[in-house]
């Protein structure tokens, strides 16, 4: 299947550097900003992921909770989501885009409806935080049929058997979660012990894309730089808290941080 | 859908934790999967263990204090004027509400896990203050998440979780009410799984959660069952079972026991908070046909809007006021087996005026709910009818609310 997130990690692999990923919550703080952070810092970033804001998080941490509370209290539906990324796609088709979310806005959606809105507007990967193997099988297998890839998480406390079958059964990208936490918590274990976590992974399949996410800062992010991917979230949605509460524009200082990340790992 | 007999309701989900192949479930981050697979074998395993059962059973004898009390409430009785109302007054247990079989058995499991520190969360306080009374007990550490509205207006709760040495920790984020806390819990035990035990404070979240849960719960109709033969000298032929519904713990245990009798012999009522006469905002999926949605690791029936956002609650019991439901009782709607209703904030609050005024008896704001129904029910049942109102938790910690609602002579 032809999906550009494949491209974004091989163009990084050619300049030698991880490929870097965002996450920003869609509708933070408004519709219009959300796009316009995205487009700006569009070129500086590989692959984009949106989150798509849910109110019972059970993974996310205060920064993401934030964003995500801003956003549905801006009135952000799913389908404004789709606007946003088709919207964008208009500024630069090739980006590539993964939406992230839990499992009940796509239940409500209908899963087939949600795919075939994904496909219209331009989506190419979907991360379901509450949706873990073995019950993701037939979801992420409606989506390899969609050409979106399906993006499995692994753990640190992922068992060594279980990896080998979620490996088998996952698409060509993996979101290793680097620590016990919630997004946006402190990195807690040496960057050492994250990257031998990571190794154990690329081991059973070499040729898998895996991301390293959670905890992933300004300060932490060359560290790590030997990874597939690098994804940075909770760091950028606290950015545009504080440009919010300083009244400054959070396109700038979103853009700012994403450059001085970016320039960390070249 | 069927329900089985002859096998507990809470080993009747499918391999992957579903009940009726579409309730409950394990909707959780992957860091969660071995926690909970680990949990999951340790609990299979300690439930079929003589041992264990036997220590469970001393624990629930000689410090809960089983078997809580089997009234008939003669006054209300007669001033109804149809069916024989009782009480299985489960309130009578230590601490003053049924959560805390359910704290225990955390509690033993966490020690049998090597865990040191166990956490938890509470809506009206009393999952808290029994799992910070039971941790006492058992010599770990707890902390207790908790919604900053319900810590305004459970304030008995507060301070009684605090005399336990436990750390209260407030939820700020949401609604601020029950739905925040057990986030913020689960968020908790993501971080910190591998040193920390988590006890889901009713028979909600991911599956396990909701089979302890039930299995611990369930003491209450195993002691119900005793005291009906004892005092009838076999089940009655027309039994209802009276239960307020929140997250469903009370009530499932309440009905476990019975769960293979007919319904005509043995009928169980749900009672769901209605929330305040005036407002669209209620605690009532099952009443109000709410879609099935996916809410702290379990497909239910929730309050929802169309996004799939969860829907803010509101009802005067803190215990009840909970957007989902069950699985268990989703899967006991959908089979019949139960059928539930609702009562309003203020049919809860005439309840119990009417059952204090009658009674020596003072049911919190949860129980009232089933005591609306059951005494609004009762009235037109023949006197050879056994209605029982499980009175799972004491209006200690309703003074506020009552004094506020009804005046200080209620208090």
């Amino acid at each position: 299947m032809f999906n550009p997130i494949r491209y974004a990690f091989k163009k990084a692999k050619s300049e030698n550097r991880p490929a870097l990923l965002t996450y920003t919550v869609a509708g933070d703080s408004s519709k219009k900003q959300s796009l316009e952070i995205l487009k700006s810092i569009s070129k500086k970033v590989d692959i984009l992921e949106i989150g798509v804001p849910h109110n019972t998080p059970v993974a996310d941490g205060s920064q993401i909770q934030t964003s995500s509370y801003r956003a549905i209290k801006n009135g952000v539906k799913v389908n404004d989501i789709f606007k946003i990324v088709k919207d964008f796609k208009k500024f630069d088709k090739n980006k590539p885009i993964i939406l992230m979310g839990y499992y009940n806005m796509i239940f409500q959606y209908g899963e087939n409806q949600f795919l075939r809105k994904c496909k219209i507007s331009g989506v190419n990967g979907l991360i379901v935080v509450d949706l873990p193997w073995p019950e993701n099988k037939k979801f992420s297998n409606k989506c390899k049929k969609n050409s979106i890839f399906f993006i499995q998480l692994l753990s640190p406390t992922t068992t060594k058997s279980r990896l080998k079958k979620i490996i088998k059964d996952s698409h060509e990208m993996i979101y290793f979660i680097s620590m016990l936490s919630t997004t946006g918590g402190k990195l807690k274990v040496s960057s050492k012990q994250i990257l031998s976590n990571y190794y154990r992974i690329k081991k059973i399949n070499t040729k898998k894309n895996v991301v390293i996410g959670f905890g992933i800062t300004e300060k932490t992010i060359k560290s790590l730089r030997k990874a597939d991917g690098l994804v940075v979230g909770s760091a950028i949605c606290k950015e545009i808290t504080n440009s919010l509460k300083k009244r400054q524009n959070p396109v700038t200082n979103v853009y700012n941080v994403v450059s001085r990340l970016k320039n960390k790992i070249k | 859908m069927k329900l089985k007999k002859g096998i507990p309701v809470i080993d009747q989900g499918d391999k992957l934790g579903f009940w009726g192949g579409k309730f409950g479930g394990n909707f959780v981050p992957e860091t969660l999967k071995k926690p909970i697979e680990d949990l999951e074998v340790l609990f299979n395993k300690l439930k079929k263990d003589k041992n264990f059962i036997n220590e469970r059973d001393r624990y629930f004898k000689n410090w809960v204090g089983s078997p809580t009390r089997f009234i008939k409430l003669e006054n209300l009785t007669e001033h109804v004027g149809g069916a024989q109302i009782w009480s299985k007054v489960v309130s009578d247990a230590n601490g003053g509400a049924h959560k805390i079989y359910n704290a225990t058995v955390h509690c033993l499991l966490a020690k049998r896990s090597g865990k040191k520190v166990i956490c938890g969360d509470t809506g009206a306080g009393y999952a808290g203050k029994m799992l910070s009374m039971a941790a006492k007990k058992f010599g770990l550490k707890c902390k207790i998440f908790m919604g900053s509205k319900d810590i305004q207006r459970q304030q008995p709760n507060v301070k009684a979780m605090k005399k336990n040495g436990a750390e209260i920790i407030p939820v700020y984020s949401g609604s601020q009410t029950l739905v925040d806390a057990v986030s913020e819990c689960m968020r908790f035990w993501v971080a910190n799984c591998d040193k920390v035990a988590m006890c889901v404070g009713s028979t909600v979240g991911p599956a396990v959660f909701v089979r302890i849960c039930g299995w611990s719960t369930s003491q209450i109709s195993r002691e119900l069952k005793i005291q009906l033969v004892d005092e009838f000298g076999s089940i009655p032929k027309k039994l209802k079972l009276y239960n307020c519904v929140g997250g469903g713990s009370s009530s499932f245990g309440f009905w476990n026991e019975f769960m293979d009798y007919d319904k005509k012999q043995c009928e169980f009522i749900g009672v769901e908070a209605g929330g305040p006469a005036k407002s669209d905002k209620h605690a009532a999926p099952l009443t109000y046909g709410s879609k099935i949605g996916i809410l702290h690791g379990a497909a239910q029936y929730v309050n929802q809007n169309n996004d799939g956002q969860i829907d803010e609650t509101e009802s005067i019991s803190a215990g009840l006021d909970y957007p989902g439901i069950s699985p268990l009782h989703c899967f006991l709607k959908d089979t019949k087996r139960a059928r539930y209703t609702a009562a309003s904030d203020e049919e809860a609050l005439s309840a119990y005026k009417l059952v204090t005024k009658f009674e020596k008896l003072r049911p919190s704001l949860e129980p009232c709910h089933a005591f609306s129904v059951a005494i609004a029910e009762s009235k037109k049942m023949s006197k050879d009818t056994v209605v029982v109102v499980n009175s799972c938790g004491d209006a200690y910690k309703d003074r506020a609310i009552l004094e506020k609602r009804l005046g200080k002579k209620y208090v």
